[in-house]
């Protein structure tokens, strides 16, 4: 029997497989097609002090190996994240969740995490700032060191649970803003988020996503994903989550052994959806093959 | 509830020079209502293509589709024998449970097909049936047959006046069809809208969007309504008159 679990930050984990932020709801549509328990756990959707709609459609895009969205963030709000998904949840799942909460400014994202930081259904805080797709917010506070560290000092001040920073990858220099998060008392990073992307539809002669430009996601994105990873965990010393282009488990080997301690599987699950479910039960296999035994050995093993 | 399953083309032949129709063999369970529709893995793409659902019964479904991108034109050149990766039982659908004796259905184009289920179920239950089908051209027109035979009362309109009345779907029925209390509509937006506008009875409507998962996960395809933000792809794709914001 191999085992797949693994730690982030003291909360135990069945195994390191966890559906990433926006490519899961708040679980339901998912509960609809499988037991989500299997899960390691699954990061909610991007959640704002203030309900949004998000962006003008169309907002997706299709690509090679991959697919843009401009969502925006749309979501119901914190307050009713709390009140309505969050017990709803509990009907489905039964372990905690990832809480992933973005921002426009650095009270709201200090808000948000304290309001949440109340609920027991929560594991830890995952903080967006890099979504690509909202102006004066989500991005910007992510592709500054000192705005990165400016956010987490004033979430890690109101929250006693673990908080990972989520980082973009659309940055000159990942590394100076992993460690500025880590510097500034991060328990965890989070990389990547999507990358700025583009198409245009050739008939029309004008940008295919309304918003001209989203977020890039999918397999095409995995190799870069993995590079940063690499340079990231090398570079800190807290744990990384692990996103961007996994669509098997031997995809989050590879992630793991580039320094992941757990990985997020994103847009996979919108093609497929019982794509996480396939990568857990595929992982203790492909394990077996290829002589691991504790999944949580492997981590950060290419030096 | 939806379900991902394997599905076998038993038939896929033009109907029209841009206009398909495949049949498929499998299990239909998930599909509860006319106008729901399915979510189409085609190899060598990365998003699924999301179809409406023409007809069905205990063993098959029937997609009419138009070949207009890389999907489609790829759906075109599958063949009898081949099986296809499908997520069914997506989307709302139109629903039958409303006081009417006697529905119009308005189709524009390849928002003519899931009508056709729609009349079979509205027959069924006895109601008088009127369609109008809108298209550019005569040599567009698919189906004005099948719904003769299914027992509706069909009016034809193209915009060049080639083919039944000529201009759009309002003028059809304008000239032909005021009897009616209630409508079912799906075409493109600029019909929905212009029906909207022109008719006072209330209805039914099917939208389109691109969408990422087809299953309420992603969010692509959401729209605002009176009652808030809706998706299309699991709240709809069919709204009431009442509730649209346009």
């Amino acid at each position: 029997m191999v085992d797949t679990s693994v730690v982030l930050s003291g909360w135990r984990l069945d195994n390191p497989v966890i559906p990433a932020s926006g490519t899961f709801g708040y679980g339901k549509e998912f509960a609809e097609f499988y037991d989500i328990n299997m899960l390691g756990t699954f990061s909610f959707k991007g959640t704002t002090r203030e309900a949004r709609f998000g962006n003008p459609t169309p907002r997706i895009a299709e690509c090679r190996e991959g697919m843009i969205n401009a969502v925006g963030l749309q979501n119901p709000g914190i307050d009713h994240v709390i009140r309505e998904e969050l017990p709803a949840m509990k009907e489905f799942f039964h372990k905690k969740v990832i809480a992933n909460i973005s921002g426009f400014s650095i009270e709201d994202y200090a808000y948000s995490c304290e309001k949440i930081d109340r609920e027991e259904q929560v594991g830890l805080i995952e903080v967006n700032i890099s979504c690509p797709n909202v102006r004066h917010g989500g991005m910007s506070f992510g592709t500054l060191p000192e705005m990165a560290a400016e956010v987490t000092r004033a979430v890690k001040a109101v929250t006693t649970k673990p908080v990972y920073m989520k980082l973009s990858p659309n940055v000159t220099d990942i590394v100076s803003i992993a460690r500025a998060c880590e510097e500034a008392g991060a328990d965890g990073l989070c990389l990547i988020n999507t990358m700025l992307g583009m198409r245009i539809d050739l008939k029309r002669r004008k940008p295919v996503i309304a918003n001209t430009m989203g977020g890039f996601s999918g397999p095409s994105i995995f190799p870069v994903a993995v590079r940063m990873v690499y340079q990231v965990a090398r570079a800190c010393s807290i744990p990384v989550i692990g996103c961007g282009g996994v669509e098997t488990a031997r995809d989050v080997i590879e992630m793991m052994m580039a320094g992941a301690t757990a990985v997020e599987v994103g847009a996979a699950n919108l093609v497929n959806p019982y794509a996480s479910k396939e990568i857990v039960e595929e992982l203790p296999r492909e394990m077996e093959r290829l002589g691991i035994e504790r999944l949580s050995d492997i981590i950060g093993i290419v030096k | 509830m939806y379900k991902k399953a394997i599905y076998r083309i038993v038939e896929n032949r033009p109907l029209t020079s841009s206009v398909w129709r495949m049949v498929l063999e499998g299990d239909t369970e998930w599909i509860t209502h006319a106008g729901q529709f399915v979510n189409i893995r085609i190899e060598g793409l990365y998003l699924r293509r999301p179809i409406s659902v023409s007809d069905y019964d205990e063993k098959s479904l029937t997609l009419i589709y138009k070949v207009v991108g890389q999907g489609t034109e790829r759906m075109s050149c599958m063949t009898p024998g081949e099986e296809l990766d499908l997520l069914t039982g997506l989307g709302n659908g139109f629903s039958v449970d409303v006081a009417s004796t006697s529905p119009l259905l308005v189709g524009g184009g390849v928002g003519v097909p899931p009508l056709y289920n729609l009349a079979r179920k509205l027959l069924a239950e006895g109601r008088r049936v009127q369609v109008v089908l809108g298209f550019n051209t005569a040599d567009e027109v698919f189906y004005e047959e099948e719904f003769r035979k299914l027992g509706c009362e069909v009016h034809v309109t193209t915009v060049d006046g080639s083919r039944g009345i000529c201009g759009f779907v309002t003028t059809a029925i304008k000239d032909a069809c005021s009897d009616f209390d209630y409508f079912y509509a799906c075409g493109p937006e600029p019909m929905l809208r212009a029906l909207y506008d022109a008719v006072e009875q209330d209805g039914q409507l099917s939208f389109e969007e691109r969408m990422g998962c087809g299953f309420g996960a992603c969010m692509g395809c959401s729209c605002e309504t009176k009652y808030g933000s809706k998706r299309i792809c699991k709240d709809g794709p069919v709204l009431t008159k009442e509730e649209i914001i346009w």
